[in-house]
C-alpha cells in the first residue's frame, strides 16, 4: 500500500463503493420500479415499450370483482392474523424473558422454528394433518397457518425490546402495590410499544404478502391476493397485473412506513403533552 | 433453637426468623435471625455475594424463602405477595418508570392505595419537598441528573408511608460528592418520618455513619451484629476486624500470664503485653487486633514499641498512614497524628500499642470475650 497517495487511492475506492452500492441498488429496485411504471402504460400487453400514461389497468381493477374479493380476504386475513400474533407474541416473548421454567429453551426454539422451516414444506405439512384428521380447509385454517407463520418474527422483535427493559422496573411497581398484571400494563407494556407496533405490522405484511402456503391451505374458491396473481398470470400477462402488484407494493411498503409515522408522532406528543396535562390536573386539585 | 427476638419486650417493626435461602443446592443465605427496633436504621454490610441484598429482597417478596419466617409489624409476610406488604423500596439504579414523570412516579404507589386524587397531589407535594426537588412534578427522569433521581425514587418509596423502608445500595451509582450529601439526607428523612430502615451496603462507612445498628455478613452468615461502635471496636470475628477498617493481625501465642494481663510473642519474634477480657492460658494461640487508629509512632509510641521501617507513606494533610515493616514478614498499618515530621519511606520508626487497645482473637478466629 503506498501511502505516499493516500487520497487518490481514496477516491478511488469511493468511486468503486459508490458504483457496486449504485448497482446493488439498480438490481433491487429494478423490478418494483417496472412494475409500477408498467401499471400506467396504456399498452394492451404488460411489458415494454411504454405507448402512452394510462390508469385504466386501475378502474380495471375496481370492476374486477375477483380481485375486489382476493383484496378484502387479504385485508382481513392480514388483521386477524396482526392482531392474533401480536396478543400471543407479547405473552410468549414476556414469559421466555421473564420466567424460568422447564423446557424454556426448547420452547424458545419451537416458536423460532416455523421461521426456519422452507414455507412449502410448512404448507405440506399443515395440509396433510388436516387431512390426517379429517378437516376441511377453511378462512380458519388460513389464518391460524398465517399466524404460525408470523408468529417467529413477532416473538423475536418483542423478545429483543423485552431484554432491554430492566427487571427493577417490574419489581419497583410491583413493591409500590401494583398487581403483577396491573405492572405489566402500566410498566412493561407502555415500554414495550415500539416493539408490538412493529411486530404487529411485521405479522401484518407477512400474512399480506404470503404465496406459497397460502397455496396450500386456502379453502377451494378462495382467493387472497397473491393468489389471485398467480392465477391471473397462468391466463396471461395482463397490465392489470402490474396495476394490483403496485397495490400491493403500497399496501405491505406503506403501512409500515405509516405505522411508523403514527408511533414517531405518538411518543413525541406524549413527551410534550404528558407534563401539561398533569398540570391541569394540579389546579383541578386545587380548585377542588 | 430459636433466639429471643422482642427489643426490650416490644414487638419488634420487622423480624427475621432462622430463615434460610437457597437455590437449588447452593444456599445464600442461612439461619438468620434479625428484630428491627421500630424507627431504627439497620444496616446489612458484607461484600458483594454475602447474601445482603438476598435477605432484602426476600423481605421486599421478590426472594423465596426455603424457611424460617419473616414478620412486618408483628404480620408474618411470608406467603404475602410483594404488592400487598406495604414496604417502600429504594434500588441501586433508582429505577425511576421512564415514561412517567415525577408526578406520576411519586404518586404511584399512593394511586395503588385507593388514595383519593387531591390527597395524592397534597402528598406528593410534600414529599418532594422533604427531597429537596419541589416543584419538579412535571419533570421526566431522564431531565434529572442521578442525585435528583435517587431523591425522586426516595420519595416515590416514603409517600405512601411504609411500615418499613428497604434501601438496597442506594448510593452505589452516584459519584463520590453527591454520595455524601445523599447519605447525610437519607438519614435526615428517616429520622424525620420515624420510618424503619434497611439499608444494604458495602461500603464500610456508608454503615458506621448512618446506622443503629449493623448487620456484618460473610458466605450468607451473620458475623456480628451490634452498634457501629460495638462492630468496629470488638469486631466478634477475624472477617469483620478485616473487613471493617482493615485491622493489623499479628499472629502469636500466650508466653505468660499474670492475672488478665499477658504476655504474647508474636511470630514476627517480638513480645507485647496485652489485656484480655478473661485468663489466658499460656500455650494457647492467638491473634492480636489492632486498629491503625490505636498505633502511635515515634516518640509517641510508648507502650508496646515496635521497632520497624518505613515502607510507604501516604500523606492525608493532619493525618498520615504509615505501613511499617516489623520484621518476620510482618507489616503494620498505621494511621496517626502527624506530630513534628512525615517519616519517609526507608526512615526506621518505633510503632506501639496501648495494651489496653486490642482486640484478642482466638485459634477459630472468634473474639476472646
Amino acid at each position: 500500500m503506498s501511502a505516499a497517495h493516500p487520497d487518490k487511492e481514496g477516491r478511488w475506492a469511493w468511486r468503486l463503493t459508490g458504483f457496486v452500492t449504485l448497482c446493488v441498488y439498480i438490481f433491487m429496485f429494478a423490478p418494483i420500479i417496472a412494475t409500477i411504471v408498467l401499471s400506467f402504460n396504456s399498452s394492451m400487453f404488460g411489458g415494454f415499450p411504454m405507448t402512452g400514461f394510462s390508469l385504466q389497468w386501475y378502474g380495471k381493477l375496481l370492476e374486477n370483482e375477483q380481485v375486489l374479493a382476493a383484496f378484502r380476504t387479504s385485508l382481513w386475513i392480514a388483521l386477524v392474523t396482526a392482531l392474533v400474533t401480536t396478543a400471543l407474541g407479547v405473552v410468549t416473548a414476556f414469559a421466555l424473558v421473564r420466567f424460568e421454567f422447564p423446557g424454556k429453551q426448547t420452547l424458545s426454539t419451537l416458536v423460532i422454528l416455523p421461521a426456519l422451516v422452507p414455507e412449502t414444506i410448512l404448507g405440506v405439512g399443515l395440509l396433510v394433518l388436516i387431512k390426517a384428521v379429517d378437516q376441511p380447509r377453511t378462512l380458519l385454517l388460513l389464518v391460524l397457518g398465517h399466524i404460525l407463520l408470523a408468529m417467529p418474527y413477532v416473538v423475536l422483535i418483542v423478545q429483543a425490546r423485552m431484554v432491554g427493559i430492566r427487571r427493577v422496573y417490574e419489581e419497583a411497581a410491583l413493591s409500590l402495590g401494583a398487581s403483577r398484571s396491573a405492572s405489566f400494563r402500566e410498566i412493561t407494556l407502555p415500554l414495550l410499544i415500539p416493539a408490538v407496533v412493529a411486530g404487529a405490522l411485521l405479522a401484518f405484511t407477512i400474512s399480506f404478502d404470503n404465496t406459497s402456503a397460502s397455496l396450500f391451505w386456502r379453502p377451494a374458491g378462495v382467493e387472497t391476493m397473491p393468489t389471485q396473481i398467480l392465477s391471473m398470470l397462468k391466463i396471461s400477462i395482463s397490465p392489470e397485473i402490474n396495476a394490483l402488484g403496485t397495490v400491493m407494493i403500497l399496501v405491505t411498503v406503506g403501512i409500515p412506513l405509516i405505522g411508523g409515522l403514527i408511533l414517531q408522532g405518538f411518543t413525541r406528543l406524549r413527551r410534550r403533552n404528558k407534563p401539561r396535562r398533569n398540570d391541569n390536573e394540579n389546579v383541578e386539585h386545587q380548585a377542588a | 433453637m430459636a433466639p429471643d427476638l422482642t427489643v426490650n419486650g416490644e414487638e419488634p417493626a420487622v423480624k427475621f426468623s432462622n430463615i434460610e435461602i437457597a437455590y437449588g443446592k447452593f444456599v445464600a443465605v442461612r439461619d438468620f435471625s434479625l428484630a428491627m427496633r421500630k424507627g431504627s436504621f439497620v444496616t446489612l454490610l458484607g461484600p458483594s455475594g454475602c447474601g445482603k441484598t438476598t435477605i432484602l429482597r426476600s423481605i421486599a417478596g421478590l426472594v423465596d424463602i426455603s424457611s424460617g419466617e419473616i414478620s412486618i409489624g408483628g404480620r408474618r409476610v411470608d406467603d404475602i405477595p410483594i404488592y400487598k406488604r406495604n414496604i417502600g423500596l429504594v434500588f441501586q439504579s433508582y429505577a425511576l418508570f421512564p415514561h412517567k414523570n415525577v408526578f406520576d412516579n411519586v404518586a404511584f404507589g399512593l394511586k395503588y392505595r385507593n388514595v383519593p386524587k387531591a390527597d395524592i397531589a397534597r402528598k406528593v407535594s410534600k414529599a418532594l419537598e422533604m427531597v429537596r426537588l419541589p416543584g419538579s412534578e412535571k419533570k421526566l427522569p431522564s431531565q434529572l441528573s442521578g442525585g435528583q433521581q435517587q431523591r425522586i425514587a426516595l420519595a416515590r418509596a416514603i409517600v405512601f408511608e411504609p411500615e418499613v423502608l428497604l434501601l438496597d445500595e442506594p448510593l452505589s451509582a452516584l459519584d463520590a460528592n453527591m454520595r455524601e450529601e445523599m447519605r447525610v439526607e437519607i438519614k435526615k428523612i428517616q429520622k424525620q418520618t420515624g420510618i424503619t430502615a434497611l439499608f444494604v451496603t458495602h461500603d464500610q462507612e456508608e454503615a458506621l455513619s448512618m446506622s443503629d445498628q449493623i448487620v456484618v455478613m460473610n458466605a450468607g452468615a451473620v458475623e456480628q451484629i451490634g452498634t457501629p461502635e460495638q462492630v468496629y471496636e470488638t469486631p466478634a470475628t477475624a472477617f469483620v476486624a478485616d473487613f471493617l477498617g482493615k485491622a493489623n493481625m499479628l499472629a502469636g501465642t500466650v508466653s505468660a500470664v499474670d492475672g488478665l494481663r499477658a504476655k504474647i510473642s508474636l511470630a514476627a519474634g517480638q513480645t507485647v503485653t496485652v489485656i484480655s477480657p478473661k485468663a489466658l492460658v499460656p500455650g494457647t494461640p492467638v491473634t492480636v487486633v489492632v486498629r491503625p487508629q490505636k498505633l502511635p509512632v515515634g516518640s509517641a509510641a510508648t507502650t508496646n514499641r515496635l521497632a520497624g521501617r518505613v515502607v510507604s507513606t501516604s500523606y492525608l494533610g493532619g493525618s498520615a498512614i504509615y505501613e511499617i515493616d516489623i520484621g518476620g514478614r510482618t507489616t503494620i498499618r498505621a494511621n496517626t497524628q502527624i506530630n513534628g515530621r512525615v517519616a519517609r519511606e526507608g526512615e526506621a520508626i518505633d510503632v506501639g500499642f496501648d495494651p489496653a487497645g486490642c482486640v484478642l482473637l482466638d485459634e477459630s478466629g472468634r473474639r476472646i470475650s
